[in-house]
């Protein structure tokens, strides 16, 4: 499938990356996409690095391999960055969005495997705090991914964090979760 | 009419479960299968369902509950992995010779040991000889397809047979897919209401299960279990074909995916046939004639169906989960060289993959084609792919 594009999600178990990983599929499905979302499983544990996988597609995905050469790579946690190649496999020219409070301009000097590729930045720990109270990075990213890269729409991701977790979370969560997208897509920046 | 939904390979089972709602389902949790009963017990506790859930403490109690209840006059589902299912052996072959429909969801994950959590096809390959019907599912649509079939397949009066629906651990079993789903009210209907033959409850005709089987009529009774297993057949292609008519998607003994001119085939169960399918795509683009058959239905192992459909290729390589131990490949290259003996002379390469979860990729079965069309075959003893070097 050419025009198949592959994400991988690079956080600390906690963080909510398999939960990204799998909503980011729905929320292509629901656009009529098809995908595939699922996380690497190994030892889980709070706090140890965590990967998950997202495939979308404009046709149906057949394989069902690990994914080795992702065109997307987000990093829910800068602090991976000190400890893991984030880029290790990405394509060539590929986009990397991070968690930091730096600017890319600045991981780039402390971080070459950054060097070539589209480098994209925010403060989802902050954007997280501000809007449902602790840092929770894992729905700032998607906002941040749409703005990088438009796989899918931003109002796709809000419309459906609203169907899909009205039942779990209470109304002011629900809605900071949506605000928090927004702001993402808002203050998601490249350099 | 269907609607689609975002869903695991479990959550799939499980939705598929809910929608049958079984009179009985007891269970027991283990990893990978752990999601599919904890979906369903949500049900259950939601209320969405009639079942009965009966939580045991163990595996062999499980099986043995689902014995029970299934001789009783109930339908009866259940799911479980791996050690699960090796726990519940020696009931899985009462279930089976006393001619009881269950269906079981396994969710195919590596036999310890050592521990292993992940996918290989060890478990529900070492009861290929129990007497169970088995149905390998690619995706989350599959399992959900075939659970649903399934529960036609086994109550067939010509069949009378439990039915093992699998899918791969880990790798399906926690993969959020697209899965297209019927009503309840066509499922409902499907499946229709379940009148057992011959139940315990029934008073008023009084009959016995399990009772000693001597050098009298032991014998026989196992004759009526394998005819049971070749009626079976039938069986599976009418429920498959009429399932096609309800949901669009028809289901035989296995697929066959760009097979039609190919001079090279591989044969897989599973997730892999999908992988092989995009591996195969590639490959038609660059112009080179191959394809895949997906073996969907193990036991029955429909042998003159598939020789008549790879008879066409120059060579087939054979995809085995699983480890034979027997010093020269795995189970279903054995099954698929039987039943070539003395159709086709056409060269079968053997090769065994992704034991405990070893990823395998497109590219590792584009090789297996190149192995085929350069005549690097493996006859005698299974090629190890993906293996450390």
């Amino acid at each position: 499938m050419t025009d198949m594009i592959e994400i991988r999600w690079h956080g600390r178990g906690g963080q909510g990356a398999k939960t990204v990983a799998e909503f980011l599929a729905l929320v292509a499905l629901n656009e009529g996409k098809y995908s595939q979302g699922f996380p690497e499983y190994g030892p889980e544990r709070s706090g140890a690095p965590i990967k998950g996988y997202t495939r979308i597609s404009s046709g149906p995905i057949k394989m069902h391999s690990a994914v080795y050469n992702p065109d997307i790579v987000l990093v829910l946690d800068p602090s991976l960055l000190e400890s893991i190649n984030v880029c290790e496999g990405l394509k060539e020219g590929g986009t990397v969005i991070i968690n930091t409070t730096r600017t890319g301009d600045q991981l780039r000097e402390q971080f070459p495997f950054l060097e070539g590729k589209k480098v994209w930045t925010l403060n989802a720990d902050q954007i997280s705090t501000d809007e449902i109270g602790r840092a929770m990075p894992n729905m700032p990213l998607l906002g941040a991914l749409v703005k990088a890269t438009e796989v899918v729409g931003l109002e796709s991701v809000t419309g459906d964090i609203k169907k899909e977790f009205s039942r779990k979370f209470p109304p002011p969560i629900l809605e900071g979760n949506i605000r928090a997208v927004e702001r993402a897509y808002q203050e998601t920046v490249t350099s | 009419m269907t609607n689609m939904r975002a869903l695991t390979g479990n959550e799939a089972g499980a939705y598929a479960i809910k929608q049958i709602d079984p009179d009985v389902v007891p269970a027991y949790p283990i990893t990978p299968q752990t999601e599919l009963m904890q979906t369903f017990a949500q049900y259950v506790a939601d209320g969405v369902v009639q079942t009965e859930m009966i939580l045991v403490e163990s595996e062999h109690s499980a099986m043995s509950a689902a014995v029970g209840a299934s001789a009783a006059g109930a339908r009866v589902m259940s799911a479980t992995s791996a050690n699960g299912l090796a726990l519940m052996w020696e009931i899985v072959y009462i279930a089976s010779s006393s001619r009881l429909p269950i269906v079981l969801a396994v969710v195919n994950r590596a036999l310890s040991g050592p521990i292993n959590i992940h996918c290989d096809h060890a478990d529900s390959m070492g009861c290929r000889d129990a007497g169970w019907i088995q149905i390998y599912g690619e995706n989350p649509q599959e399992v959900y397809d075939n659970m649903i079939q399934a529960v036609r397949i086994a109550e067939n009066k010509n069949v009378l047979l439990p039915v093992m629906t699998t899918h791969d651990g880990f790798i399906i079993s926690h993969t959020v897919e697209r899965v297209d789903v019927l009503e309840d009210d066509q499922v409902k209907k499907f499946v229709g209401q379940y009148s057992p033959r011959y139940p315990l409850l029934d008073t008023a005709h009084p009959v016995t299960y399990g009772p000693l089987d001597l050098q009298d009529y032991y014998f026989e009774h196992k004759k009526q279990q394998a005819e049971a297993m070749k009626d079976a057949k039938k069986v599976i292609l009418e429920v498959g074909a009429e399932y096609g008519k309800l949901s669009g998607r028809s289901y035989g003994f296995f697929d066959e995916y760009q097979t039609e001119d190919a001079e090279y085939i591989v044969i897989a169960l599973g997730s892999t046939a999908g992988t092989a399918k995009a591996a195969v795509d590639e490959m038609r683009e660059r112009g080179q004639k191959v394809g895949v058959i997906k073996l969907r239905v193990f036991r029955p192992f429909p042998a003159p169906e598939l020789v008549k459909a790879i008879s066409g290729a120059k060579a087939v390589a054979v995809l085995d989960r699983s480890e034979g131990f027997n010093a020269v490949a795995g189970p279903v290259f054995s099954e698929v060289r039987s039943a070539l003996y003395r159709k086709s002379d056409i060269p079968v390469s053997a090769y065994v993959y992704g034991l405990g979860g070893r990823d395998i990729t497109p590219e590792m079965i584009s090789g297996v084609f190149a192995d085929l069309k350069s005549g690097r075959l493996h006859e005698e003893e299974a090629f190890h792919l993906g293996l450390r070097e």
